[in-house]
């Protein structure tokens, strides 16, 4: 393998029932910086069925070009037709880094595009560069155990691939007057050749959803206490219309369904306004809530490592402090009349 | 029907603690146990044994002490534990690691045609979900993964309809067998172990197959040198700046707090119930 034969960088733009997932548009704004370091172009791959109208969204997040593959067997997601279509394309292009989001679909997708491309595929980044010197990808991810991360590089083998996770990532601003090239491949495909089948796409949008899109979310950690005392978290999430996140220990004790965790292994929010309670700040945790807007700590340790990441810090005594904070919330409700909200 | 179930040894991170200065594992600190993705996709099988008959059959790649996770498997319900351990596989990456499991799985469908292999979602160290779509991809059969309902096995037409959780919801997929599938915690409950399989554990002695019990193997797809991705550096990641510390009293903090909040229209505003 000649690895200078490949070059540019590579977007997975990931699409349901016709809509660009968020994490695809996050990923051209660090794909941008990607390949403007490495002087090379920033491509968009689309796949689907019918999707023409999405490639001048992906070339106004950023891409210089974008690579369509439209067919009717691509309709839904299927791991056989997918990758089928990516590897046409990864063949006959060489771009020299591809990166994924890493939802279900494009986690399940990257890894079987890695297992024929014969390379290398890092799962879950959280942090993106590249060494200008030897064009190598720089992708980090939290490491087992613990406040470190690993940097995971692939220097043999082409193309460089990497999962991202959602949120993590920031989104250029869209500009409508930035222009691009299409460029249509086609494939063949048979429905009859395939051998599984979506019956159904079912939508239900459970709590889960409602922690990623709430705009004030209140999360309590392990130093709580117990089940009692976790009640003070949502006593204060009702007070102030928040929605009731918990670290991996919350979650483990039971104090919490597993749709409500935060961090690596759950959710990742990024709310307006993150309370973070009695929690210690590890880095799993906090690639799941660390692009919050406004991040308040309470911890009674002040050297929590949550405060490194938190805009305001009171070091105190959780249970000490949340029944004052819900007594002066609810003053201000009475005084002003009204419901507390979110703009 | 035969199911192949891949089982992972993993250290409990729930007890691994690090040590804050030197920032690294405290490994005395963490016993060894059997992935809990993998232990529900054991008890997957043998919820779909009680439906079908068959054979489950256990494989794990690692070292010798892996067994067991895979006596662990057995004491579930499984049929048959392999294990493959060999220095050879040591430092594989994922692709590494399909590669050698596939080749397992090649040498035990000789015996006994496989019908469905089941991962779990993820192992809860290496943490990268890529080994369950790699050995399907390997094998050549469909991967379905982040599985939430095995709901129907039609062995005449040899299909399985199977819920797939999404990033919002689910989808139902109709697949054809062979497949693999890699599952998701909430498919199911960890049943307790009837006393008879808890005493079949125990004298369990798995199959235990190194490289050369293996056939048509490529040596350089193994462990390390059949690895492109390899781990740059470890580094804490840089600190950020932290914020302002609220300073006081519990209600001279909190007032400041409310007060910083107030001056912050846009993020939290009171609106009036008229
Ligand atoms: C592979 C892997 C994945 C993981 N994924 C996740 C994940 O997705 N999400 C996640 O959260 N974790 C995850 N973890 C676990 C993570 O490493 C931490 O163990 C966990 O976040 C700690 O939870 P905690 O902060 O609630 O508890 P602790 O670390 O025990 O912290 C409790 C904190 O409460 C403070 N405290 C105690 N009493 C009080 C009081 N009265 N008032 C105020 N403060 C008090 C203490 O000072 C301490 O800082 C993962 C770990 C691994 C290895
Ligand atoms: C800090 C760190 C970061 C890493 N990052 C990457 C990375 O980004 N990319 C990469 O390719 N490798 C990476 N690795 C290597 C990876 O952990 C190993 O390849 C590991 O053997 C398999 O990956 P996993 O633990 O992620 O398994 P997963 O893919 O998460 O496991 C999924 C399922 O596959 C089955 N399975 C996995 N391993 C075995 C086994 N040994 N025996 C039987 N069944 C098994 C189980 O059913 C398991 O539930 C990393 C390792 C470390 C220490």
């Amino acid at each position: 393998m000649n690895l200078d034969d490949y070059r540019g960088v590579w977007i997975f733009i990931e699409q349901n029932d016709g809509k660009i997932e968020g994490v695809s548009l996050e990923l051209l704004g660090a794909g941008r910086k990607l390949a403007d370091k490495l002087q090379v172009p920033l491509s968009g791959f689309l796949l689907g069925s019918e999707i023409k109208s999405l490639a001048n969204q992906v070339i106004t997040y950023g891409a210089d070009q974008v690579y369509m593959v439209d067919h009717p067997v691509l309709k839904n997601y299927r791991t056989e037709s997918y990758m089928k279509g990516v590897m046409l394309l990864a063949e006959k292009y060489k771009p020299e880094i591809i990166l994924y989001g890493a939802t279900p679909n494009g986690k399940d997708l990257a890894s079987a595009v890695a297992t024929d491309l014969n390379t290398g595929l890092t799962a879950d980044t959280t942090m993106l560069d590249v060494d200008v010197d030897n064009r190598l990808l720089e992708a980090s991810r939290p490491a087992f155990g613990g406040n470190i991360m690993a940097t995971i590089l692939c220097k043999k083998h082409r193309p460089q691939m990497a999962t991202v996770r959602p949120k993590v990532m920031k989104a250029l601003e869209p500009d409508t007057a930035r222009l691009g090239k299409i460029i249509e491949e086609k494939i063949s495909l048979k429905e009859e050749d395939m051998r599984t089948k979506v019956l159904r796409i079912v939508n239900d949008v459970t709590k889960k959803a409602n922690l990623a899109d709430a705009h004030v979310i209140v999360c309590g950690g392990k130093g709580m206490g117990d089940l009692q005392n976790f009640q003070l978290i949502h006593e204060l999430a009702d007070t102030i219309g928040a929605s009731v996140g918990g670290t991996r220990d919350v979650v483990e004790a039971g104090w919490l369904p597993h749709e409500q965790q935060v961090g690596q292994t759950g959710e990742t929010v990024t709310p307006k306004i993150y309370f973070a309670i009695g929690l210690s700040g590890a880095i799993q945790h906090v690639v799941g809530m660390k692009n919050s807007e406004f991040i308040i700590a309470i911890n009674k340790d002040p050297n929590a490592p949550i405060f490194d990441v938190a805009t305001y810090g009171i070091v105190g005594d959780a249970m000490e402090i949340i029944p004052k904070l819900i007594e002066q919330f609810k003053q201000l409700r009475t005084e002003k009349g009204g419901e507390i909200s979110y703009a | 029907m035969h199911i192949v179930v891949c089982v992972k040894q993993v250290p409990d991170t729930k007890i691994i603690k690090i040590n804050p200065k030197t920032n690294t594992l405290d490994r005395r600190s963490a016993p060894a146990i059997l992935n809990p993705y993998d232990a529900h996709a054991v008890q997957e099988a043998v919820k779909i044994k009680e439906k079908t008959g068959g054979t489950i059959s256990v494989l794990s790649m690692g070292p010798p002490q892996a067994t067991a996770v895979i006596k662990k498997s057995i004491e579930i319900g499984a049929d048959l534990g392999y294990l493959i351990s060999d220095r050879a596989f040591a430092g594989a990456d994922t692709l590494a690691t399909s590669y050698a499991l596939s080749k397992a799985l090649e040498r035990i469908s000789k015996d006994l045609p496989v019908d469905m292999v089941i991962c779990g979602k993820h192992a809860i160290d290496g943490d990268t979900g890529q080994v369950g779509p790699g050995i399907a991809r390997r094998m050549d059969i469909p991967p379905i993964t982040n599985v939430i309902e095995v709901s129907e096995v039609n062995q005449q037409e040899k299909t399985v309809l199977i819920k797939r959780k999404l990033t919002s919801g689910y989808e139902l997929i109709q697949s054809e067998l062979p497949c693999l599938l890699t599952v998701e915690k909430e498919i199911n409950d960890i049943e307790y172990s009837p006393m008879p399989n808890m005493i079949k554990a125990a004298r369990y002695e798995p199959i235990i197959w190194a490289v050369s019990d293996l056939e048509n193997v490529e040596r350089t797809q193994l462990g390390l040198k059949g690895s492109p991705t390899i781990v740059g550096k470890m580094f804490t990641p840089p600190r950020p700046e932290g914020g302002i510390r609220l300073e006081g009293s519990a209600d001279e903090q909190v007032s400041k707090l409310m007060e910083v909040l107030m001056e912050k229209k846009d993020l939290l505003t009171i609106q009036s119930s008229k």
